[in-house]
């Protein structure tokens, strides 16, 4: 009898582990191709009955015909669907952004004051965003679009804030500078200074480098900006005149109008986003071991010290990756513009334009393709920094 | 909170005589020093105003005879009043269902059990209900200890597996009851999920997008731990595809091109199951991601140990791994269902009656202008009160199995 290592026993082929995993990977493939196929044959078939070419983007070279409620670039109806698209892709951003850096700071403040000794300041915190997080974010939005900016009084008997800010159903008015002609050339002595206080922040680093005692940095380079700045603006014959609103008959005049849709959004937005920022940053900041604050301590450093070089460079590195994606929530999110009327890129594209040509795969490639590059380039981007503040190990 | 108890043992262990008197605790977590005492005095003055304001506005501004008015509505949207014993005999059931599985899973009958059984009579006591509905809700508490005592009398051996037949059950014949089949004029007329709305449809909506997301996540995030290419690069594709755009326009591209998708003469899918689709495919690459890191927290150990076992890919997967990696992220499951329950508002924006699409409606009729705010409080805290109980027991849940002590 012949004898045979079990090394060299192949086990029958349905239970060979690499045939099994070809073999249910080609099954999946399969699968999936064929399921693709079969939707996209049908898909095509059905858009052959509606239009005279099945997929084709040359209807975005035509005359929109529509009107956009607000816009940041020049647009009419006369203008093409591709630029209406545009502008509602500005739209967006312009949420995304001022959403990101106000709900950033409130969620900064309210996840500091949960983490406050004091009880009620705590509490305080802690109701806020226990009530902000269960509840759903279309419902706040419709809320606070209908049940608030709706609710203001007529613009006659507007709520005046010191600023002036008026506060009426029409919307927000707000002071708002307006250039004049010596504004590019203010905007190069800005430039300039920002120049100089970066070549100021080197030379400090490398100071503090050779001595060991790193100075202030980023409050020099502050402080250099805004020196020039102050100068540039002395000197140059008024780069900017403020424009304030007023009152003049059923409406207000001057000043820049923040439509209430957009504040709507807006102010939504930042609450509910903020609660969740909060979290966030508290569990960053009790995420840094009580022994490093202690150790700082014994080391010497004020408080002050104690927080700004050590607990909070440790803090960031647990809170960078999901601030990301409460970034990228509070962009998706703002799609949710449709139902209270502010023309973002979904409404525009995925609701006007749309409805308009019957171009349902075009529009939707487009939309998605959009908010797709949007997320993965925050990714990249926040991945990117996230690795330079990485935890260096042996 | 948090804060407040670790100053507390930042410091040596008070007597106990100061430890609990009311001076000592002031001093220490109100007035500890100047500036948390002007800290104090600030979130006073802002209470203050905030209290003011509310109590103000709730009961001297606000005009409540909306929500009376079109409760049903609120509850059960178009569901016809005629077949509305159908819904009292499926909360019924619910109520005998939760009573045995209590039993069978935790086997006692603790505080929780006894807070859950008072809800009907907390409920019983809202004002405008009337007696049939205040019946309905006292026959609800019945049948729920009825069946936490029955389930003593059942000769049960695996306990868990009965759970979860007892519910596959109920699931079944809740559709059933809700559905209905037979002929219009029969005992039970069909009734289509258009008509189904209001607090009924986004719990259902809610918890079928739960139950039918979660294998789907937990099978993407095997995919993706993957050491086979294909499978790992399609749950990527699949994954980071979904999480990459809004829900919203998954739900319009499920209500606009289904339909595209399907060959001719398909029979019309309905609305709300086609958001259900949306709904449920969008979950599962969250639900995926986060059963990832419960993956990627078990240690390599362990798959060692189960293949030295010589327990099968399978076996090891289903009966070492899960177990551990589910576990391991209770909390942020629960976080995604409560978010999956709060996302399901957005049907109300592809034309279903949802609880905020009922809202929509009712604010529509001219009778109930201008009551934006009441009814939209109303179904922020309906919404609330789902929410938050299901975080608080994940939390219960989370120290019971005691995630992160082992």
């Amino acid at each position: 009898m012949q004898n045979i290592h079990a090394s060299q026993v192949r086990p029958p082929f349905y239970r060979d582990e690499r045939v099994l995993g070809i073999f249910s990977q080609v099954l999946v493939v399969v699968i999936v191709l064929g399921l693709g196929l079969f939707f996209f044959s049908n898909m095509i078939s059905g858009l052959r009955e509606k239009h005279s070419v099945a997929i084709s983007f040359s209807f975005l070279g035509q005359a929109a015909g529509f009107d956009i409620g607000e816009s940041l670039i020049e647009y009419s109806r006369e203008r093409t669907y591709l630029r209406a698209f545009v502008v509602g892709l500005l739209n967006t951003f312009q949420v995304a952004i001022l959403g990101i850096i106000f709900a950033t700071a409130l969620g900064i403040l309210i996840g500091v004051m949960r983490l406050s000794a004091n009880f009620l300041v705590s509490r305080i915190a802690s109701v806020y965003i226990d009530i902000f997080r269960n509840i759903p974010l279309l419902v706040l939005l419709i809320f606070w679009a209908q049940g608030v900016f709706l609710k203001l009084p007529r613009v006659a008997e507007a709520i005046v804030l010191p600023g002036p800010i008026f506060l009426s159903n029409r919307g927000v008015a707000i002071p708002w500078g307006i250039p004049t002609d010596s504004w590019p050339t203010y905007l190069l002595v800005l430039a300039a200074g920002i120049i100089l206080g970066a070549v100021v922040a080197y030379f400090l680093r490398e100071q503090g480098k050779r001595t060991g005692r790193m100075p202030l940095v980023t409050l020099w380079f502050l402080v250099t900006v805004g020196a020039v700045g102050l100068v540039g603006w002395i000197v140059l014959p008024q780069p900017m005149t403020i424009d304030q609103p007023f009152l003049e008959g059923f409406n207000t005049q001057g000043g820049k109008i923040l439509s209430q849709q957009f504040m709507a959004l807006l102010s939504g937005l930042i609450i509910y986003t903020a609660a969740f920022i909060a979290e966030v940053v508290r569990a960053g900041i009790q995420s840094v071991s009580k022994g490093q604050r202690e150790a700082a301590t014994a080391l010497g450093l004020t408080p002050a010290q104690t927080l700004r070089l050590v607990i909070f460079p440790q803090a960031l590195r647990v809170i960078i990756p999901p601030l990301t994606s409460q970034y990228l929530n509070l962009t998706k999110n703002s799609s949710l513009a449709i139902a209270i009327g502010y023309p973002d890129l979904f409404a525009v594209a995925g609701n006007t334009i749309l409805n308009q040509t019957g171009r349902e795969i075009e529009m939707f490639t487009m939309i998605m393709g959009t908010y797709l590059s949007l997320s993965l380039l925050t990714s990249l981007l926040m991945n990117a920094y996230n690795r330079r503040i990485r935890l260096v190990e042996r | 909170m948090t804060s407040a108890s670790d100053a507390q043992t930042d410091r040596s262990v008070l007597p106990i005589t100061e430890r609990y008197t009311l001076i000592g605790w002031l001093r220490r977590n109100l007035f500890s020093d100047a500036f948390n005492s002007i800290l104090t005095l600030v979130a006073l003055v802002f209470l203050f105003f905030v209290a003011r304001n509310l109590l103000r506005w709730a009961f001297a501004t606000a005009e409540w005879g909306v929500i009376p008015a079109n409760f049903n509505l609120i509850m059960r949207g178009q569901y016809p009043a005629t077949e509305a014993w159908r819904l009292w005999l499926v909360i019924y059931l619910l109520g005998a269902v939760v009573g045995v599985t209590w039993r069978l899973i935790s086997g006692q009958f603790s505080g929780v059990a006894r807070l859950l059984l008072t809800i009907p009579f907390f409920l019983m006591l809202i004002p405008f209900f009337s007696m049939g509905t205040r019946l309905n809700l006292f026959i609800t508490a019945v049948a729920s200890a009825a069946g936490y005592y029955i389930e003593g009398y059942l000769p049960i051996q695996r306990r868990g597996r009965a759970a979860v037949y007892f519910i596959l059950a109920y699931l079944v014949i809740m559709l059933l009851l809700l559905r209905g089949f037979g002929a219009d004029d029969g005992p039970m007329p069909p009734v289509s999920p258009i008509l189904w709305g209001g607090l009924l449809l986004s719990l259902l909506l809610a918890f079928f997008g739960i139950t039918l997301s979660f294998p789907l996540g937990v099978a993407l995030a095997l995919g993706r731990q993957s050491h086979l290419p294909a499978i790992r690069v399609m749950s990527v594709i699949y994954i980071e595809f979904i999480r990459g755009v809004p829900l919203i326009s998954l739900l319009f591209m499920g209500q606009v091109m289904l339909q595209l998708f399907l060959p001719d003469g398909f029979p019309l899918v309905d609305r709300v199951l086609r958001a259900l689709v949306a709904i449920t495919l969008f979950s599962a690459a969250y639900t995926a991601e986060n059963v990832r890191g419960g993956l990627q927290s078990i240690p390599r150990g362990q798959y060692e140990a189960a293949q030295a076992l010589g327990l099968s890919a399978y076996q090891s997967t289903i009966n070492i791994i899960l177990p551990q990696a589910l576990r391991a992220v209770i909390p942020v499951l629960v976080g995604q269902f409560i978010s999956l329950f709060k996302d399901t508002t957005l049907v109300a924006l592809v034309g279903i009656f949802d609880l905020l699409g009922i809202a929509r409606t009712i604010l529509a009729n001219p009778d109930w202008l201008g009551t934006h705010q009441e009814v939209y409080a109303i179904i922020a805290v309906l919404f609330w009160i789902f929410s938050y109980s299901m975080s608080y027991a994940s939390r219960r849940l989370e120290r019971r199995l005691g995630v992160g002590v082992r």
